[in-house]
């Protein structure tokens, strides 16, 4: 049979227009697949050489858009860590919280946009209408509701308006009420995990060579948690699990992404629980003179999709020397995509991409 | 998970019948939150216009302009921020750096125009702009934009808690009012430099001082240079327009700590002290300073008094090569700063430090040498090519009230106190005066009496026609002289020197003042019939101002002075009085009475006489 090149992006159905891969087909059947990035580099890291420390935190966040939040955290702990400065207790939960919501509205996101590429519709609007709900309480935290601009270095921008944990209890305890529907509707639904099962399967050996962390390995029956093995923020003041799956396939990751959430929402009731009282912003230095002692930091923290590294330098000037993130969706959007698509239907790129929630800005930021 | 059947999934069609989640916006208004971060508000009354709102924002959206309808006053500049919303991404950097908190974001968000040109916008707020900030009942989010905007609908604001500045300074360390009242020595200990780099970082650098500087100094930039751990750097910008640190950097009035942006909501930057690190911190200004006198011009100046204005003018024209001569009837440099402040404020060698570096520069001064007695003032004029006149206010004044002649004078006290053989003072005195010199006064009083009364129950009272809200005196000054255990009786004046039979002073008869200014505002004290009252005390200093002593001017030329409404010596804006090639600043000319102040004057008259001297 007759091999032919296809364009699965930037323009296409199953593509917002941000990445592109460039598949060699047989039929049907995808023999060899060649991702291509770089519709959305914006050069955040070499921007943020030219900008003072204050002025690098409005910024971050919006290196991906889908988990703002760790962003901005992983550039505090950089920070922190370079100019010694510490954090009071209870913005470590508060932190924790925030990161948290975070991550239950990340994920939510993400199950839109899986559930939509696979036709869900239904199930998509639900999880966008669930996201938004958690927006709304961003916005009372913060002011804004996708860009929170919140963490920053020294604590937190603001503690928690009155009242806002009932507000934050509450809320999750109307999204989890759905959990059972979308049980039905999804997770168990056999349109679904008939589609979703024995695809875009992934060793774990094979994705701990190609750099996978997150969900995609977490499917692999690993339990790696950057929040369990490295703790920061208020993650090891309170009980909580790490939850895995064995198979490797495109429904064991959404599975681990489903209990992740559960269990967020857990740990946030946990977590309000133990937050303790007192001041949640250390003052940071004038931030127009402000200057790090020179040094070099590496810190991490567990995004939505796995572990996000920051490799911060100071020359012991006013901005960064050299600015570094290690994104998740950079393993798995390049060379794991590319591993788990060959042999794969055509009709399945979509649905192997989402599963590992790849998020095009955070490959070429 | 329960067992799948492909039926299970139908059960989500009863949602179908149920009343829909979603709110279909604008039918069912949706409020955002009380933080949300919307357009810019502005209060144009408070924004002092420094300009740190632009600074840190982070993709230049904030432009500061100049708005001519506003008045440029010191500590308020008449610029304010505009925004950029094409650039703008309402992180609010500008909200948390706003030192007055006069800029907040608002909860509006809506702004749809065909003209980008409206996208760049000048924010104000309802309470200065009820034209665009439309009440509930008339707002219309249909019409909703930047000029049709909601009233009382703040956002995100600034908190003082996560400001990004430092509201409070780094305390000096001081003896406590216990230990100092007991001798003269110094009370402020001064910054470390650990302490000064510290407080120097609390500069925004925003500017306001220096516009509030009578001397214009680079403010900003000596301070930078102190939190650069840079102090030789700082010294030379200190040196561009103020010769006199070790002084200014003690007992400055800083008009410029008045203006900072941070006095609104904390305390100012400790601009003063700062400078004080810095002359302190540098034992010999002459390695750092590296300055020399210009190329020699054959042109001769000649100054009258050594105080800060005769020695910044020296110093100014040193630099330009001119020849300066400076005559002083003291015995040392510093004028009237070396005769008034009293050491615990203001040690001699820190004078003398200020006053060797001039002299270091080829400045020839001639102490203990009175014009118009040791030398003739016309034979100045005929010697010199220039003549600049910093006398200051060297004669005491006097209540003039009943038997007043038996009375102490403020400046012959001080100056007294400053040689070998201080005042001999009584165990219970009175000082009149509500000024900074009557709190000199009183406090040196209250220090000899510890010393020359030891164990003793002392006394020292004071009695001025200003109430506490209108003492003329510093407020710290007041304060510290509470402190020290001063006895204050606000709104009383003098109206006899009661004496015993021996005619030794007894006391001061006081009444009750009903109003120290008239209408106008100008002095004219009122008093209430009836009320009286008697401080006792067996010396009695008065300290109610000083006036010029002119008494060196032949009285032929001093016809031809002209003087201005307030009895201040007319000069020109080159600081040339109306005799030719005599120029004067500081206290006989400026209403400010300080040494900046004498600075700033120095500095016009220097380049006025350097003018005067060239076209001649």
């Amino acid at each position: 049979m007759r091999e032919l090149e296809l364009y699965f992006g930037p323009q296409h159905m199953g593509m917002v227009g941000n990445f592109s891969i460039t598949l060699k087909v047989e039929g049907d059947r995808i023999l060899e697949a060649t991702a291509n990035p770089g519709y959305l580099h914006r050069g955040f890291e070499k921007l943020m050489e030219g900008r003072s420390w204050i002025k690098n935190f409005p910024m971050v966040c919006r290196i991906n858009l889908l988990d703002p939040d760790h962003m901005e955290m992983a550039y505090a702990m950089g920070v922190e860590k370079l100019a010694g400065i510490e954090v009071p207790e209870r913005a470590q939960f508060v932190r924790s919280i925030y990161l948290e919501l975070a991550r239950v509205s990340s994920h939510l996101f993400g199950l839109w946009a899986y559930a939509n590429m696979l036709g869900f519709d239904t199930v998509s609007n639900w999880a966008m209408y669930h996201r938004d709900l958690v927006l709304d309480l961003f916005e009372e935290l913060t002011g804004g509701r996708v860009y929170h601009i919140y963490v920053w270095p020294g604590g937190v921008r603001r503690d928690f308006p009155d009242g806002f944990t009932d507000r934050v209890v509450e809320t999750l305890h109307s999204i989890g009420g759905c959990v059972p529907d979308y049980d039905t509707t999804f997770f168990n639904n056999k349109l679904f995990s008939e589609r979703a099962r024995g695809v875009g399967v992934i060793s774990r050996e094979e994705a701990l060579a190609m750099g996978g962390v997150g969900q995609v390995i977490r499917a692999t029956g690993m339990k790696y948690d950057v929040r369990k093995v490295d703790p920061y923020a208020a993650y090891d003041r309170v009980p909580w699990e790490v939850h895995t799956r064995d198979d490797g396939d495109a429904y064991s990751r959404i599975c681990v992404v489903r209990d992740e959430m559960i269990e967020s929402v857990h740990m946030i009731f946990n977590l309000i629980d133990a937050m303790p009282e007192g001041d949640v912003y250390n003052r940071v230095p004038n931030p127009l003179k402000w200057k790090i002692p020179a040094g070099e930091a590496y810190v991490r923290c567990e995004s939505s999709r796995g572990e996000l590294g920051l490799y911060l330098v100071s020359d012991g000037g006013e901005e960064p020397y050299r600015v570094h993130f290690r994104t998740p969706s950079y393993a798995h959007g390049l060379a794991i995509l590319e591993k788990t698509l060959v042999g794969a239907n055509i009709a399945d790129v979509g649905n192997i991409m989402m599963s590992m929630y790849v998020v095009a800005p955070e490959i070429d930021r | 998970m329960a067992k799948s059947s492909l039926l299970n999934p139908l059960k989500v069609a009863r949602f179908l019948l149920g009343k829909p989640k979603t709110t279909c916006y604008p039918f069912t208004p949706k409020e955002p939150a009380l933080r949300y971060r919307g357009f810019h508000l502005n209060d144009w009354d408070t924004c002092t216009g420094c300009g740190n709102c632009a600074e840190i924002c982070p993709n230049d959206a904030i432009e500061m302009i100049e708005i001519a309808e506003l008045e440029s006053v010191p500590g308020m500049k008449n610029e304010r921020p505009r925004l950029d919303y094409g650039r703008c991404c309402f992180c609010g950097l500008c909200v948390d750096i706003c030192p007055p908190g006069s800029l907040r974001l608002s909860r509006d968000y809506f702004h749809i125009h065909f003209d980008t040109g409206t996208f760049v916008f000048t924010p104000r707020d309802d309470k200065t702009d009820e034209e665009k900030f439309v009440p509930d009942e008339t707002y219309s989010v249909l019409k909703a934009s930047l000029s049709h905007r909601k009233r009382n609908y703040e956002g995100f604001s600034s908190d003082l808690d996560y400001a990004l500045f430092e509201p409070e300074r780094v305390p000096m360390p001081e003896l406590p009012p216990r230990e100092r009242k007991l001798s003269f020595v110094e009370q402020v200990i001064g910054y470390s430099k650990e302490e000064a780099v510290h407080e120097a970082a609390r500069c925004l650098g925003c500017g306001l001082c220096e516009d509030a500087c009578p001397a214009h100094m680079k403010i900003s930039d000596y301070i930078l240079a102190v939190y650069n751990d840079e102090p030789e750097e700082s010294l030379r910008k200190i040196y561009e327009d103020n010769p006199i640190p070790a002084i200014c950097g003690r007992l400055c009035m800083k008009h410029c700590e008045d203006a900072c942006a941070l006095r609104l909501r904390g305390e100012p930057v400790a601009i003063r002290w700062l400078k004080r690190f810095v002359s302190d911190s540098i034992r010999d200004y002459k390695t750092v300073l590296e300055q020399a006198p210009g190329q020699p011009t054959g042109k001769k100046v000649g100054v009258v008094g050594a105080g800060p204005g005769g020695l910044s003018v020296a110093y100014f024209l040193r630099l330009m090569g001119h020849e300066v001569v400076v005559f002083d009837e003291l015995e040392g440099g510093g004028g009237m700063i070396r005769v008034g402040p009293p050491r615990y404020r203001l040690p001699l060698a820190s004078i003398d430090k200020d006053v060797d570096y001039i002299a270091s520069l080829g400045v020839d001064f001639r102490f203990n040498t009175r014009v118009g007695k040791d030398v003739s003032f016309e034979g100045l004029r005929q010697e010199f090519d220039a003549v600049y006149l910093g006398v200051g206010l060297t004669k005491s004044r006097s209540t003039g009230v009943e038997n007043s002649e038996k009375c102490g004078l403020a400046l012959d006290f001080l100056r007294r106190n400053k040689t070998d053989r201080p005042t001999a003072v009584t165990k219970e005195i009175v000082v009149i005066g509500g000024g900074n010199v009557a709190m000199d006064v009183a406090r040196e009083a209250l220090r000899l009496q510890q010393i020359q009364h030891p164990g003793e129950k002392t006394v020292t009272r004071m009695v001025s026609l200003e109430d506490w809200d209108e003492m003329p005196a510093t407020s710290e000054e007041v304060e510290e002289a509470r402190e020290e255990g001063i006895e204050f009786n606000p709104a009383w004046g003098p109206k006899k020197v009661l004496l015993d039979d021996g005619g030794n002073i007894k006391g001061l008869l006081c009444m009750k003042v009903k109003s120290v200014f008239d209408d106008e505002g100008r002095f004219a004290p009122t008093f209430r019939e009836g009320e009286e009252m008697v401080l006792e005390g067996t010396m009695v200093i008065e300290a109610i101002g000083q006036g010029p002593d002119f008494s060196f001017v032949p009285e032929g030329e001093f016809e031809k002075m002209e003087f201005t409404a307030m009895r201040k010596v007319s000069v020109d804006e080159d600081g040339m009085t109306s005799l030719p090639g005599v120029f004067a600043g500081g206290d006989i000319v400026n209403i400010n009475l300080d040494a900046v102040t004498a600075i700033a004057d120095a500095k016009i008259a220097s380049e006025g006489i350097h003018r005067w001297m060239q076209s001649k």
